[in-house]
């Protein structure tokens, strides 16, 4: 550079732009701001201004990185810029050309979470519409997990101590590393499709976070949702949540948990069954008690109708009509004697014995009827006559006709 | 179902003895039983709740793999 010679704009302006390209200190840098005066081009190409509250500075991104964002530029977001300090010679302005966009705040593992989390939830994966309810007495119990995990032992423990009827069937997978998101959703799958189980456990033990990944996959997160068998999720601690919470019908916060929530149904039978047994005796109890006052007011009921009774009120009545007979039987009795008494004398009064005491006499035919008049007779008659102590024959002289009356009267003494 | 006599209880599994427990359950509070049948009924349950029991006490977990087809 000579001491007098001006340079030219465009001089000046790639020297600038050498100085500033050439300076590593430039390049790949990360800035955080605000994104301001955002335009998206037609191009496909990006424009902003990156502020704080005292500064700003321009940038650009090309088509090509826009595309591979997560996040893009929004109007007041903050967001964390990779990038190259570059110097537009053309307009002679200073800008960083983006290479990456990150959400603020939270690493790039929660940005991608948030960014899935956010699709899926958009989706209509996490609706609390699509839950199922848990089988009360899951009798085959899915779990999805490491057969070598601690947290498999604990699901066991607690299942042991609960559901000791229930029968489990482990699906093994690995449960950390990049191979463990496809294995667990086959794992998911393949326990769903088997139609062997009646509730499925996704679990995993406590981790960082990097290690309970798999569990943010979003193969894993649709397995999970799409899964017709319900599921319980228990990965990690009880502060650790990950996708497959949201997707899983149930989030228990540990595995051990899960197993508790899956066996709350089984936990409960022993009292249920002694509930059951308590009612049963209960019951029996009153309908034997109910069946024994019912006997006790039929017995009643049936002393009062027994036949001793009605005999006993039967020999009273009796003994009564008996006493009333006997009293009008004995009344009757004298009237009866009375009257015999003055019969026996009317009787005595007419006997025609007494007329004969008397010296009356009855002639008889020996026909037997009496001879009452003198025609009644006929000379030569055998006629019999009565007298107070016997008979005597007697024969008849001669019938001289009706008028004398005296003459044939044999009664006439 | 509902032909279970007091001989075929001890060969029921866990779910048709407590299935039937509460079916028990169900039949002693919804019908007005002739005394008999009252007695019968409780005996049943008696007999299933004892089974249920048995079950719960001598039951061991069970655990198998999935096999990959």
């Amino acid at each position: 550079m000579t001491d007098d010679r001006a340079y030219s704009v465009t001089e000046l302006a790639r020297q600038i732009q050498g100085v500033v390209e050439g300076s590593l200190l430039l390049q790949g840098v990360r800035v955080i701001g605000e994104f301001s005066n955002v335009r998206p081009a037609a191009s496909g190409h990006w424009y902003f201004a990156l502020k704080d509250a005292d500064a700003q500075i321009r940038c650009v991104m090309w088509k090509g990185t826009a595309a591979a964002q997560r996040i893009l530029p929004k109007e007041g977001d903050s967001a964390v810029v990779t990038g190259d300090v570059t110097f537009y010679v053309t307009r002679g302005e200073l800008q960083i050309t983006v290479t990456s966009l990150q959400p603020v705040g939270i690493g790039d593992l929660y940005a991608q979470l948030e960014a899935l989390r956010a699709k899926l939830a958009a989706e209509g994966l996490f609706d609390l519409g699509r839950k199922q309810p848990l089988p009360p007495l899951p009798a085959h119990i899915g779990v999805v997990t490491s057969e070598n995990a601690a947290a498999f032992q604990d699901v066991l423990n607690v299942l042991r101590r609960r559901a000791p009827l229930a029968e489990v069937i482990l699906s093994h997978t690995l449960v950390q590393g990049a191979e463990a998101p496809p294995q667990i959703a086959r794992a998911i799958q393949a326990l769903d499709r088997s139609g062997r189980v009646d509730v499925i456990l996704i679990v995993r033990g406590g981790g960082s976070i990097e290690d309970l990944w798999a569990f943010n996959d979003e193969r894993v997160v649709r397995a999970a949702a799409d899964c017709f068998t319900a599921t319980v999720a228990g990965v990690g601690h009880e502060t650790d949540t990950t996708l497959v919470d949201f997707a899983a019908d149930v989030r228990a916060p540990t595995p051990s948990a899960a197993a508790e929530i899956v066996s709350q149904g089984w936990a409960q039978i022993p009292q249920v069954i002694a509930g059951i047994e308590a009612a049963l005796s209960e019951w029996i109890d009153g309908r034997l008690s109910e069946t024994d006052t019912a006997f006790n007011a039929a017995s009643t009921r049936l002393a009062l109708a027994a036949p001793s009774r009605k005999i006993a009120a039967l020999r009273q009545s009796t003994d009564y009509l008996l006493d009333g007979l006997v009293t009008r039987l004995a009344s009757s009795h004298q009237l009866r004697r009375e009257r015999l008494n003055g019969v026996t004398a009317r009787l005595e009064a007419a006997n025609p014995l007494a007329l004969l005491a008397r010296g009356y006499a009855v002639v008889t035919r020996p026909d037997g009827a009496a001879v009452r008049r003198v025609q009644d007779v006929s000379a030569g008659d055998r006629l019999s006559v009565r007298v107070q102590d016997g008979s005597f024959p007697v024969r008849v002289e001669r019938n001289d006709g009706d008028n004398d009356d005296g003459q044939y009267r044999l009664a006439g003494f | 179902m509902g032909t279970t006599t007091m001989d075929n209880i001890d060969s029921l599994g866990f779910e048709q003895a407590f299935a039937q427990l509460q079916d028990v359950l169900k039949r002693i509070e919804s019908a007005d039983l002739p005394l008999e049948e009252s007695v019968a009924q409780y005996e049943l349950g008696r007999k299933l709740a004892a089974r249920c029991q048995a079950l719960l006490d001598d039951a061991e977990l069970r655990v198998r793999k999935l096999e990959e087809e």
